[in-house]
């Protein structure tokens, strides 16, 4: 007898996504029947049918104003996946750089971006570098901490063991505090990727962006301001689908990593 | 030789070990075995005294010293071949080594060690604790080692297992004729693998008693049974007893040894 055959593992997705599924639909048709009944005005509350006829109407506006956003999102991200490792290098080699700095790097962490943001347009204009820029602020600190905590919570009996086969400083690192940080890394990247989505769409409804070129945030921003709410429910959920996109595939990426290359539990 | 400065945690341990000898150093919990098998390694210093090995200081000693810890201490992120194949790796002086005669030398130390060639390419998260164990010996064994210094290596396996990795342990030794020093609580288990058994006490750790343990090599399963290792393992419980109890070296500990 075979139990896990193909058939009964498409039931069991079955039974997982269905109800969810249910409940979502549940929700748009009460949704729908409440805008109906209490009879709300469309700028207030619009229709489930009026938020996806708006956006389909504006489709192409809302595809390149998604572009826009991931590709200042990843850019940001991908310079803090890359800088975080490197800061987090130097506070796992010296003891007196970690002491000072780490402190600043908890601190900082729990500045809120929307007071930075306007900063950073002061200095670096309005325009896609800024948003960059905001994006990487937000997403590098939760990659410093956890590389960090990697690189330095190793098990004293290892790092024995690597002093006992005479291995230089740079080994040490290299092929213990770099692997050993990997599934913290992961977890930073994870909450990072979370992250830089939020630093996007502040630097954009902050920094705006030129007529033709804008991102999600721009598109929030200039709806809000214009009454557009069918357009800002399509373009909230744009960006909901947007971070999820993000948030998912570094999760996916991840766990193969650690699957891959790492202890399969 | 004495460490540690306020409270020395070892003081006056004179131990000469021979080149090829197997000691077990059995004593109460915190009574520095440890720490005596670290100061061996070059991990700690002693604060005074001397400590030489073939003549040399522990950390410049050309000699090779390999450590098993009590437990397997396996990098999760390498294979069972990767991570016997790492004091290969770290070890300046075994660079010259060309990989296939590398690759072949973690071979043949997987096939000594009692592992099958498809074990290889495991992860640690796959072995049972025997098996991870095994392969922490391995990765000792990998550089040929003149001494081993274990430290409790098997405390945490069941008694069977612990029994079986004995009579290979003891079988790997008699095959290099390395020079072994070997911590545990299992007063069995030091009489079995060992020329002679040192029994510490504790606070500050010294060393008690020494015992000859006169039966020849190989050893076999069934020389636990055998009425003259009950006395032995009889006689080395007695001096733990006592070193446990507080009790410093004494002259009535070798009239029991005379008359037991």
């Amino acid at each position: 007898m075979t139990i896990d055959h193909p058939r009964s593992r498409t039931s069991r997705v079955l039974r997982t996504v269905a109800p969810p599924l249910i409940l979502l639909v549940a929700l748009l048709g009460l949704w729908q029947f409440s805008v109906w009944w209490f009879d709300l005005k469309p700028f207030l509350v619009p229709s489930p049918v009026r938020v996806a006829t708006a956006a389909m109407a504006t489709f192409s506006k809302l595809a390149a104003a998604t572009r826009v956003s991931a590709a200042a999102a990843l850019s940001g991200f991908a310079a803090s996946l890359v800088t975080g490792v490197v800061i987090a290098f130097f506070f796992s080699q010296s003891r007196l750089i970690r002491i000072s700095c780490y402190p600043y790097a908890i601190f900082l962490q729990t500045v809120p971006i929307v007071a930075i943001a306007p900063l950073v347009i002061n200095w670096f204009g309005s325009g896609f570098r800024s948003i960059v820029i905001i994006t990487f602020v937000i997403s590098l600190f939760p990659i410093i901490t956890s590389t960090t905590t990697g690189m330095t919570a190793i098990d004293p009996q290892l790092l024995d063991l690597f002093r006992l086969n005479r291995a230089s400083r740079w080994q040490i690192w290299l092929k213990l505090r770099l692997p050993n940080a990997v599934p913290h890394l992961i977890t930073g990247a994870r909450t990072s990727s979370g992250l830089s989505v939020v630093g996007a769409l502040v630097g954009e409804y902050f920094a705006g962006f030129g007529v033709n070129d804008y991102g999600l945030g721009f598109l929030i921003g200039r709806n809000t301001s214009q009454m557009r709410t069918d357009e800002l429910f399509a373009a909230v959920i744009a960006s909901t689908l947007l971070g999820i996109t993000i948030f998912g595939t570094v999760s996916i990426v991840g766990a193969f990593i650690l699957n891959r290359w790492y202890d399969a539990r | 030789m004495s460490y540690g400065d306020a409270a020395p945690s070892l003081a006056n341990i004179d131990l000469s070990v021979a080149t090829g000898e197997f000691v077990s150093i059995v004593g109460p919990s915190g009574c520095g075995k440890s720490t005596l098998l670290r100061l061996v390694a070059g991990l700690r210093t002693a604060t005074t005294g001397e400590l030489t090995i073939n003549d040399g200081l522990p950390h410049h000693s050309s000699t090779k010293a390999a450590f098993v810890f009590q437990e397997p201490n396996l990098l999760p992120w390498r294979t069972v071949a990767g991570n016997i194949r790492l004091p290969l790796e770290l070890d300046g002086s075994n660079q010259s080594l060309p990989k296939a005669s590398s690759d072949d030398l973690i071979k043949e130390t997987i096939r000594r060690i009692g592992l099958a060639p498809h074990d290889a390419s495991k992860r640690p998260s796959q072995l049972s604790g025997g098996m991870k164990m095994r392969v922490s010996l391995a990765r000792a064994l990998v550089t040929d080692p003149q001494i081993m210094l274990l430290d409790e290596p098997f405390a945490a396996l069941d008694d069977i297992l612990r029994q079986q990795l004995n009579e290979e342990l003891q079988r790997l030794w008699w095959d290099k004729r390395w020079t072994g020093l070997f911590v545990t609580h299992n007063v069995s288990e030091a009489v079995f693998l060992s020329q002679r058994v040192l029994v510490m006490s504790q606070s500050p750790g010294t060393i008690l008693e020494s015992i000859n343990v006169p039966f020849g090599f190989p050893r076999s399963p069934e020389l636990r049974a055998e009425p003259e290792f009950a006395r032995l393992t009889g006689l080395v419980s007695t001096h733990l007893r006592r070193a446990a109890a507080g009790e410093t070296g004494s002259p009535s500990a070798s009239t029991l040894e005379g008359t037991a």
